[in-house]
């Protein structure tokens, strides 16, 4: 028996805290980078200052987003390692999601580690401005490699959210019969659709003329300034 | 029988690979059997067949394979093998509907005997430790007790079927000696056990067991358990349904009621 002590709390807080805070933290996220698409630089940067006049902001950050990312992230590593693999001899469909809930959550603890220090931390270190954000995913997605990176992260992290919503209503007691179970199933997955959506959009965005002018035109104020 | 039928049945044979062990800590290794056919054969009757003639495919003699059977009608559990890879009741897997070589191993989730003999005490203490029983010992007769109601007798009739076999413990892939989880079994016997009028006066027992280490909570949802269970028992309805009644349970602590 793996360790002493009782999992018990630990597994709910878990199970709870990957919904909220952090659930809801991914759908902000997602729709707050969909305004980079739909408005522009202009609607990016408008949502970003709105994110901004959040009072007592870092705060929030940390209480809402890092502890809760660092306690679900590290624990949910010990669970995974805690999983035996066997899709093989048991192919069924909840069986491999079970399996890929694993896989996209340490999938995901990377993506988040890595993005977050190419964004936040950049902006603690004085790096970027809040202003330069846009250009600065301009230039941080201008490689093909980190698209690929960044297209690999959205979709495992969307899906282990979208997935693990499906399993927090289980373990929660909420869905108990097949029937509760399926439909809710089929509602995740058209959230994991819908986010992911929202979320590659955005990549795509980033990529694009606006931000890239807007890149190059910071590019020249900095070698200039 | 025609003379002819006899011939050609005779001259059948059915392939076995079997993953052997001579003591618990020993090493496993294979051995390949043939077996004469008989018409509806099950795994038992093969093996019954290995150990009269205890010959090896290549006509070396052998030790015959040991396994455990009862009741060889699929309500003790004691018989449950991996057939072709599928954890399963060994005495009611009909031969004419697998396919060969057949290959039979322990289910290695629990500790391994011999061959294919496993030790299931894990699933019998976890039964104690979540006390699936009704308490009504004492020292007076306390009369009859609540009637159960039919709605729920049906359901509860289900879960009654559980033969302790382990096949849903083999298939959860959360079953295994990095985790503590007491497997679902043990969990749908705490259903069972809460919903009977008498058992119910100790439900908050059961309930606090399984919020214990080495409880409900290292169900990860991977829900095999219920597509392998051979009596067909709602596991993951079992499942959610205590996850529902620990957290109430939960709740109710806190708030100290
Ligand atoms: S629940 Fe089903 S699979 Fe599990 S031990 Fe009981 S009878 Fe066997
Ligand atoms: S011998 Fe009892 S279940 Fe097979």
């Amino acid at each position: 028996m793996a360790s002493k002590g009782n999992s018990y709390l630990p597994r709910k807080l878990h199970s709870l805290l990957g919904v909220i805070p952090l659930g809801l933290f991914i759908i902000e996220h997602a729709v707050a980078n969909y305004t980079a698409f739909e408005g522009g630089q202009e609607g990016f940067s408008k949502s970003i200052n709105f994110l901004n006049s959040i009072p007592l902001v870092f705060w929030v950050e940390l209480f809402v987003i890092w502890l809760p990312i660092l306690f679900h992230g590290v624990y949910g590593l010990y669970i995974a390692y805690q999983s035996n693999v066997n899709t093989g001899r048991f192919s069924y469909g909840r069986n491999w999601a079970f399996t890929a809930q694993r896989i996209t959550g340490v999938i995901t603890f990377i993506f988040v580690a890595w993005h977050f220090y190419e964004t936040r931390v950049q902006i603690m270190l004085g790096n970027v401005t809040h202003e330069e954000l846009g250009q600065h995913m301009n230039n941080i997605l201008s490689d093909p490699l980190t698209v690929t990176a960044y297209v690999i992260g959205v979709i495992a992290a969307t899906f282990h959210f979208s997935n693990g919503l499906w399993a927090f209503l289980v373990s929660w007691g909420i869905t108990i019969g097949p029937r509760a179970q399926k439909v809710s199933s089929n509602i995740c997955m058209v959230i994991f659709v819908i986010v992911s959506a929202l979320f590659l959009l955005s990549i795509f965005a980033f990529r694009g003329d606006e931000f890239a002018s807007a890149a190059a035109s910071a590019l020249t104020s900095l070698s200039v300034g | 029988m025609a003379g002819t039928t006899t011939t050609t049945t005779a001259a059948r044979k059915v392939k076995f690979v079997i993953t052997r062990r001579e003591r618990p800590d020993a090493s496993p290794f294979t051995e390949e059997f043939e077996v004469p056919y008989r018409p509806n054969m099950n795994v038992i009757s093969a093996l019954m067949e290995i150990q009269r003639n205890p010959v090896k495919t290549n006509g070396e003699k052998t030790a015959p394979v040991c396994w455990e059977s009862n009741c060889l009608e699929e309500v003790c559990g004691a018989c449950s093998m991996v057939v072709n890879g599928k954890p399963r009741q060994a005495c009611s897997t009909l031969i004419d509907k697998l396919e060969q070589p057949i290959r039979l191993e322990p289910m290695s989730t629990f500790p391994v005997v011999r061959d294919l003999v496993i030790n299931r005490e894990r699933m019998f203490k976890a039964l104690k430790k979540v006390k699936a029983w009704i308490p009504i010992d004492g020292t007076y007769d306390l009369g009859p007790g609540p009637r159960l109601a039919e709605s729920k007798r049906q359901w509860a009739y289900e879960l009654s079927k559980c033969m302790t076999c382990g096949v849903c413990l083999e298939a959860c892939p959360n079953v295994n000696d990095r985790n503590s989880f007491i497997g679902p079994a043990a969990i749908s016997q705490v259903r069972l056990f809460n919903v009977h009028p008498t058992g119910e006066m100790n439900a908050h027992e059961r309930l606090e067991a399984l919020m214990e280490e080495g409880g409900i909570e290292g169900c990860g949802n991977s829900q095999n358990c219920v597509r392998s269970c051979p009596k067909g028992i709602p596991l993951t309805t079992s499942i959610a349904a205590m996850n529902r009644d620990t957290t109430k349970h939960m709740f109710k602590q806190w708030l100290g009621m």
